[in-house]
């Protein structure tokens, strides 16, 4: 099969922050903070990536790192076919108009003193300056219907919108420079129900219309698996498994993804209380002081000795699905 | 529903809410009826502004000060509204019991869980410290908190969210109350936590009988946990059935609505049925069924009048409130498809 060449590629993606102890003595070096360690993936054009994983997995530093909002302590960021080096500031604005994000609080990530007209134009402002008001205006309302909203709403306020209204004006702020790939950093969590599925329709419906790549990041499995094509799942800022949706749920290749999947709840009570729970012993260890050799073995029921000490790597299991377990390698063969 | 040989541990009757704000006074709950026997869990189900934490609020007396509760709390046949301070105090944290979503600004930072647990058992069971303590360490165990001699003297902030919120449901059953009220308790949890908390309570629940009123916006948490589910939209009751029911055979558009519109893990990806519109504002309901300006179904009349509470049929335990009949949404809803 012919594969087109990634639109965006991360290769061994790495951030750490420095983490100083206020009470520690002040010639004592300071710890390293490993948010992402080593995670590398693929986008391809039209193509819908999942990053699912609990809080403090690394998602959203991934998320931001893909566009440099933190800087990348190593690794690289590839974007149709070229490296973009952390200083080369012209080539990330560039990349920018392509690559856009919309952000898990709808109503935080809005500026409260600007009108939804100036929230949505900012971006033409700043990447097409040579745009004049009419255009942009012209622009805005486009955009704007086409993620629901009226021509009436363009002078309104972001508290004069409920949280669902919110994220289509972040969407259409992310739209509006007809960006190749849309970033999205837990996009629904904030919103009921009934809500979620309005915005998760749009997001696939835009997708289907402008061709567009998702990175869709999520910690509610369900979403992600229902939205994607393929699933990262992240566990301590390293990826265990990547997969497509359908596999990922039909044949887990990791125990955690095991783990995670038999921990979701599912909106019916005969499977639910039939369900035999993989409960996992404890919480997710520090980033500060990952466990060595496999980061999951601390938690991970079916761990040997061996696993504490060799850090397993992302292999492939079959066509579908890739796991970094050392037994689930072996069980391939 | 509850069984007819074990009397209720509590029975609502049209319990309301009204709270007086400068827009004029806003109806947040409008009779809301059930009652829990011994060992049941009822599920309180809704989204923002349906009314569903408000109703627990009224029922322990906690309204915000503008708020004022009608309608009857019984427990035991004792009616908790309008208690003095002094004898509601000595029923909560004691006969009943709650947990909140947020552990950590429900537990008080400046104290260690030693001194905040042994509290509870000092006030309501007159014990000593030293005795308190002991007590006190046993339900960190119940609970699962390694290590619970040591950790007992720790602040809240020294836990995790998980081990936080297990915290709290060790103080919360210490009294061993007859029922625990959980508003969203695992909302702020990640899925291996919330899997955990939830197996928890159940375990919980078979071991000591204590009913359960399990306030939340996921349905796979009632699913797994609850035997009646109470549908909340807009401060009204909307549907009130078994689980069994609510999720095979929902009965209401609002029911069908949120089911529809739930992505699952087990089924195959196709477009979410999504609900059209915005959540309720709880300033301006219409005057009729506050769902109806959402609803796929609405008539004329559900717009001017609230469609009563009403058996699904007659003699039939499930309570639905909508003009159109089940059969009428089912063939409506065979035409759309």
């Amino acid at each position: 099969m012919h594969e087109p060449p990634p639109l965006l590629s991360v290769r061994d993606l790495k951030v750490h922050f420095k983490v100083r102890d206020r009470k520690a003595w002040p010639w004592t070096p300071a710890a390293t903070l490993k948010a992402v360690d080593g995670v590398s993936f693929d986008l391809r054009a039209g193509e819908t990536l999942g990053i699912v994983g609990e809080s403090g997995c690394g998602k959203s530093t991934l998320a931001r790192a893909c566009l440099n909002l933190i800087p990348a302590s190593g690794g690289e960021v590839v974007w149709q076919g070229r490296t973009l080096r952390p200083d080369d500031h012209a080539a990330w604005l560039a990349a920018r108009r392509d690559i856009q994000i919309i952000f898990q609080d709808p109503l935080a990530s809005l500026d409260p003193r600007m009108t939804v007209a100036r929230i949505i134009g900012e971006p033409l402002r700043i990447h097409r300056p040579e745009l004049g008001d009419d255009a942009v205006n012209a622009k805005v309302q486009a955009v704007m219907a086409e993620v629901g909203l009226t021509p009436q709403q363009i002078n309104r306020y972001p508290h004069e919108f409920s949280g669902g209204q919110c994220q289509r004006i972040g969407i259409a702020r992310a739209l509006v420079l007809e960006p190749k790939v849309i970033i999205c950093d837990e996009p629904v969590s904030a919103l009921d129900v009934s809500i979620r599925a309005q915005i998760v329709n749009l997001l696939q419906e835009l997708q289907r219309r402008k061709g567009l790549a998702l990175i869709f990041i999520a910690h509610d499995l369900a979403v992600v698996k229902h939205i994607s094509d393929r699933v990262l799942v992240l566990y301590l800022g390293q990826a265990m498994e990547v997969a497509r949706g359908d596999a990922l749920y039909a044949r887990p290749g990791h125990p955690y993804t095991e783990a995670l999947l038999s921990a979701i709840p599912i909106p019916d009570p005969r499977i639910e209380r039939g369900k035999v729970l993989q409960l996992l012993s404890g919480d997710m260890p520090s980033p500060m002081a990952p466990p060595s050799g496999c980061v999951f073995r601390t938690r991970c029921p079916k761990a040997v000795a061996r696993c504490a000490q060799e850090k397993p790597a992302l292999r492939a299991l079959d066509g579908q699905t890739s796991a970094a377990c050392l037994l689930a390698a072996e069980r391939a063969g | 529903m509850s069984d007819v040989t074990t009397t209720p541990v509590l029975r609502v009757r049209d319990l309301s809410v009204r709270f007086a704000t400068g827009d004029g006074p806003v109806y947040a709950v409008n009779d809301v009826s059930f009652e829990l026997g011994r060992g049941q869990t009822l599920g309180i189900v809704g989204e923002s502004g349906s009314g569903k934490s408000q109703t627990m609020l009224a029922m322990m007396g906690l309204l915000a000060r503008n708020g004022t509760a009608t309608g009857q709390v019984l427990h035991h046949g004792r009616n908790l509204l309008g208690l003095p301070q002094t004898e509601l105090n000595a029923v909560r944290g004691d006969r009943i019991a709650m947990i909140f979503q947020d552990p950590m600004t429900s537990l008080n930072p400046y104290l260690t869980v030693e001194r905040q647990m042994t509290e509870v058992l000092e006030l309501h069971r007159a014990l000593s410290r030293r005795e308190a303590r002991v007590r006190a360490i046993q339900a960190l165990d119940a609970v699962r908190i390694p290590d619970a001699k040591r950790r007992i003297a720790f602040y809240p902030h020294e836990f995790s969210g998980g081990m936080r919120q297990r915290v709290m449901i060790a103080m919360a059953l210490l009294c061993e109350p007859e029922l625990l009220i959980a508003d969203e308790p695992t909302t702020a949890l990640d899925a291996t936590v919330q899997a955990q908390i939830v197996q928890l309570l159940r375990e919980l629940q078979r071991e000591h009988g204590t009913a359960i009123v399990m306030i939340t916006h996921d349905l796979g948490v009632v699913a797994g946990l609850c035997d009646d589910v109470l549908v909340m939209y807009g401060g009204r009751v909307m549907e009130h059935a078994s689980a069994e029911d609510v999720f095979h055979r929902p009965s209401h558009p609002y029911t069908r609505g949120l089911l529809a519109a739930l992505p699952r893990l087990d089924a195959a990806a196709g477009a979410l049925r999504s609900i059209p519109g915005n959540p309720p504002n709880m300033n301006e309901l219409p005057p009729g069924c506050p769902f109806s300006a959402r609803c796929g179904f609405v008539q004329d009349r559900c717009v001017t009048t609230m469609p009563p509470l009403q058996p699904l049929a007659p003699g039939a335990p499930a309570l639905r409130a909508c003009h159109r009949a089940v059969a009428d949404l089912d063939a409506l809803e065979a035409g759309h498809a």
